[in-house]
């Protein structure tokens, strides 16, 4: 089967691959791109463990062809930090022990960080309606919670 | 002389009794000194048992010294998740 | 809170510092079992059985072989043969060999150069199958003709006259039973079912296998416990264990069913098929589902009989535990520690581990005593509510106390029973006042905790720094409380430590991170080999000064004279003594190979509140409290962490998740969207309360903690319902149609 070129933005960096018109992006984001940050847990849409942003939207990745990437801009956990920086969620999980495991923890941040950009000051509701599609097994989501509310609150008296 | 407690399971494979005396210093001794007395009850020794040894629970352990007046309970061998 | 007044002075135990691994997991550098690839690897894909159960007639590869980049296709032909006993199960479970015994059990395997293709492969496998008879019901599967699983896979403790599925029996009890209800005021008698669970990790099984044609082999997989992957997996391929070199990956969730193996043994036989070439297997989500190993699912008669003053007199049991097609049911665990929380003189437990057509069972967090537990603890509740006795009053009536003879036999040795029943009683969340459909439940829960071949080892670097080596995988930040029991001996900061977990070729052999033993057994590893490190240290100290060895002591982190009469030396710091190994005596380094015991037990007391739509059957958790003895907790974040999680997949297990199977044996549930596990808006905040009652079995008091917290939500949540109810519910999971169902059938009864 002839394989399809795509041209795709990732993490700001252009990438390039070729790949079949069955695989799904998280299969090119792990396999052709190399960001191995996103992780399976499903491949059903039912996890959040792929969470990506595609122009500024959450989704799953393992939901999306890897040949509809073409000319959008992704968004993985690898392109979360600003260098050694770590982007205040990123701290706030380290910190609040937010991750026993860990192989949640990718998407958690990605799908937080897209909620904070929506609404800084979500009530604790907001973010575990926001959060139901991703699925944490290890730490019954109480330290996930509480790290996320309190990056949001240091990030609006930060800006 | 040290006592093995059974579990019910185990007592109709050594006439019917909850409490054997045996002898021996150690773990290994002590279940080989049952064994002896009770052959019956060899396929379930060797099928596996933890020992708990006045109440502390020694999973497998076979050098453990066990004491004169030492009460030693046989229980299924145990896994944790 | 140490009882005995003598609380010891801890620098670092109790704090709650940055984890080591925290930075990789957050930034998505941490590399966990699907993010390895070699070069020129395989891909694996897995066939597997459609039927329940099913003769396997014949296989035909021969379309799958013609496909282009297509390397290898194994079936059992390519395993061992002559294998008996667990090693058997084991592999008869992960390759089928003349039937297959359930749905999803694998049949044959294919590699070829890409995912794609290789599951394009498989699907062109052509094997004819002949249907049998199947039952995946744990009485159904015990009753007169009843389709037999596997003719003689019984032991020696089956009575005669019981159905061939029936494959262990357990029977253990004391005192006099009828005596014991006859002294009882009240007695009550129930039946309860729970369903099977899964685990639920979220990351599915996953390795990259590397087997050549002399036999020699490596393996890098998430799991558990990666001696024991070794060992069985060079039993299924009939080779030796030092041929194979396993190396664990980070884990992403194992709560015991990571402790065996599926796949690696198939990636292994691929690979060697395939001439040697890297293989990488990972499972998807349904393959988890279907074909690794839920809980147990139970069927139990629980009769207890209690005084008018809430004194309990009898107590017995009878479970039936479907694990199944092998045998392996955790019967033993539920019978020994379904009344383990009480002081009961007359009292009898019979257990049957009982096969079907479901897939093999697999360890899940305190394997065997939630099912047991829900039993009991429902009916305890029961038992207070028709005497208006309050439910942690008549726990703490017959709860056992050190000195105790336990249900099981042994005598009880010091444990925090009680202390959890106080401290749950002192926290406000028992006083929050409740309205209407609400209701409150309480149950205790118990995990007798585990030791285990353990080998750790502990070297000193030419800086002072410190690397700590062990192998139990970090599942839940253990690398963290390792980093600080280590800190703590040797008196110097957490950040100067260094904790890696080793290969299989690297240390003596380790039990899994299981029966939560790993701060326990790894932890008590590392201090040991820590002491001797600073021993070997003192006497580099007294040659240098030329004094006895004894007249050094090790404080802070510093060899100094023990005394004035030792002499007059500046301390030495570990810095210094390790600058100058070389020419002392050489490397400075402390080992640690033993299985120790004195483990010591936790108990955990859980309160929570529900609230019931009586227009849905739909249950809310208002309110949950964990309250645990953890003996001391080493990192207190993540002994919290625990307490959270077991509570909160045991919430699930209460309310949502089960096995369900559609009358031609096939799993109908095998996806997240129909497996439901709890997500974040289903749940309040999980509160914690810590309880430390030291175990005398550890340097610094350290009882696991893993376990215990899934014990007790299944009561918990039933007594829950039943409060805000009125309704006594008895089979698990408590979801909305069935409460519904419940609640009307009360209102017309
Ligand atoms: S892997 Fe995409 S949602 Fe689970
Ligand atoms: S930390 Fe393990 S799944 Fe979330």
């Amino acid at each position: 089967m002839s394989k399809i070129h795509v041209t795709t933005t990732v993490n700001g960096d252009e990438v390039e691959y070729l790949c079949d018109p069955r695989e799904t992006l998280l299969d090119c984001l792990r396999d052709r791109v190399g960001m191995m940050g996103v992780k399976e847990g499903c491949g059903t849409g039912d996890c959040g463990a792929c969470s990506v942003t595609v122009d500024g939207r959450l989704v799953c990745s393992c939901l999306m062809l890897g040949a509809e990437a073409e000319g959008k801009e992704i968004g993985t956990i690898e392109g979360m930090a600003d260098g050694d920086q770590l982007h205040p969620l990123q701290q706030k999980f380290i910190e609040h022990a937010a991750l026993q495991c860990g192989i949640c923890t990718p998407g958690i941040l990605v799908a937080a960080e897209a909620l904070l950009k929506k609404n800084p000051d979500p009530t604790e509701t907001e973010l575990r309606y926001w959060l139901a599609g991703n699925l944490c097994r290890c730490t019954g989501y109480d330290k996930i919670i509480r790290a996320v509310m309190d990056a949001a609150a240091d990030m609006r008296e930060a800006s | 002389m040290p006592e093995i407690h059974l579990w019910s399971g185990l007592r109709s494979l050594a006439d019917g009794k909850e409490v054997v005396e045996v002898e021996g210093k150690t773990v290994r001794q002590v279940l080989d000194d049952l064994v002896a007395k009770h052959p019956a009850l060899a396929p379930a020794i060797a099928a596996g048992v933890s020992v708990a040894v006045d109440g502390e629970i020694l999973p497998s352990n076979k050098a453990e010294p066990v004491d004169e007046d030492s009460e030693i309970f046989l229980l299924n061998k145990l896994r944790g998740g | 809170m140490a009882l005995d007044g003598s609380k010891p002075q801890f620098k670092l135990l109790g704090t709650r510092p940055n984890r080591p691994d925290g930075l990789d997991k957050v930034t998505g550098r941490a590399r966990y079992g699907a993010d390895l690839n070699a070069p020129g690897q395989l891909h694996g894909a897995i066939l597997r059985s459609p039927h329940a159960h099913a003769r396997i007639v014949s296989i035909d590869a021969s379309k799958a072989l013609a496909l282009k980049g297509v390397k290898a296709v194994v079936t059992r032909a390519d395993f061992a043969t002559g294998l008996t006993g667990d090693d058997w199960n084991m592999q008869e479970n992960c390759m089928a060999g003349e039937k297959a015994l359930y749905d999803g059990h694998a049949v044959a395997a294919v590699a070829a150069t890409t995912p794609l293709l290789a599951k394009d492969a498989a699907k062109l496998i052509e094997v004819e199958y002949e249907i049998l008879p199947h039952v995946t019901d744990v009485d159904e599967a015990m009753k007169e003709g009843a389709p037999v699983i596997r003719d003689g896979a019984a032991d020696y403790s089956v009575p005669d006259g019981l159905h061939p599925n029936v494959v262990r029996y357990y029977e253990n009890g004391k005192g006099d039973l009828e005596a014991g209800f006859a002294e009882a005021d009240l007695i009550v008698e129930r039946s309860f079912k729970t369903e099977a669970a899964h685990q639920g990790y979220i990351e599915p099984h996953a390795c990259l296998a590397q087997l050549g044609t002399d036999g020699q082999g490596e393996l890098w997989c998430c799991t558990q416990g990666h001696w024991f992957v070794r060992q069985m997996c060079t039993a299924a391929l009939g080779i030796e264990t030092s041929q194979l070199k396993v190396t664990p990956s980070e884990i992403g969730g194992g709560f015991g069913g990571k402790t065996t193996v599926f796949i690696d043994p198939v990636a292994l036989a691929l690979s060697r098929k395939a001439g040697g070439t890297p293989v990488k297997l990972v499972m998807s989500r349904s393959e988890v589902l279907r074909a690794t190993g839920p809980t147990a699912s139970a069927s139990m008669d629980i009769k207890m009989g209690m005084t008018k003053d809430g004194r309990i007199t009898a107590a017995s049991g009878v479970f039936r535990m479907q694990g199944g097609a092998f045998p392996g049911a955790p019967v033993d665990v539920t019978t020994d520690l379904a009344f383990a929380n009480y002081r009961i003189e007359n009292v009898h437990h019979v257990g049957y581990d009982v096969m079907t057509n479901r897939p093999k069972q697999a360890a899940y967090r305190a394997p065997g005593a939630p099912m047991a537990a829900f039993a009991c603890e429902s009916v305890v509740d029961e038992m207070a509510t028709k005497l208006g006795i309050d439910p942690l009053d008549i726990r703490l009536k017959n709860g056992v106390v050190e000195g105790d003879r336990s249900t099981y036999g042994p005598k009880v040795k010091k444990v925090g029973l009680i202390e959890t029943l106080e401290a749950a009683k002192a926290h406000p969340n028992y006083a929050a006042p409740l309205g209407p459909n609400q209701g409150r439940g309480v149950a205790s829960g118990y995990w007798m905790n585990w030791g285990g071949d353990t080998s750790a080892s502990v070297a000193i670097g030419e800086d002072g720094a410190v690397a700590v080596t062990v192998g139990t995988p970090d599942i839940g930040g253990s690398r963290a409380s390792m980093a600080l029991m280590a800190a703590e001996t040797f008196g110097i900061p957490y950040e100067n430590v260094r904790v890696h977990i080793a290969d299989t070729a690297s240390l003596g052999i380790n039990e899994p991170t299981h029966g939560s033993r790993a701060t326990f057994a790894s932890g008590l590893a590392v201090i040991q080999s820590a002491k001797e490190c600073i021993q070997k240290m003192c006497v580099r100290a007294a040659e240098k000064w030329d004094i006895d060895p004894d007249a050094v002591t090790w404080e802070d982190g510093f060899a100094k004279p023990s005394g004035p009469n030792a002499g007059d030396f500046e301390p030495l710091s570990i810095a210094e003594i390790a600058g100058e190994m070389s020419d002392t005596g050489g490397p400075i380094a402390g080992h640690f190979e033993a299985n120790p015991g004195k483990f010591g037990g936790s108990f955990g007391t859980h309160v929570v509140d529900v609230e019931v739509d009586p227009e849905t059957g739909r249950t809310t958790i208002l309110r949950y409290l964990v309250v645990q003895d953890a003996g001391k907790a080493i990192h207190p974040s993540y002994v919290e962490g625990q307490f959270q999680g077991g509570a909160v997949q045991g919430i699930g297990w209460a309310l949502n998740e089960e096995y369900v199977y559609g009358p031609d044996g096939r799993l109908q549930n095998p996806i997240f969207l129909d497996y439901r596990v709890p997500v974040a808006s289903d749940l309040p905040m999980i509160d914690t309360v810590i309880v430390e009652v030291p175990n005398p079995g550890h340097p610094y008091g350290v009882r696991g903690v893993g376990e215990t917290g899934i014990t007790p939500p299944l009561p918990a949540i039933a007594n829950a319902v039943a409060a805000a109810t009125g309704v006594r519910f008895t089979e698990l999971p408590l979801s909305p149609p069935k409460v519904l169902a419940g609640i009307k059938a009360a209102k017309h009864a």
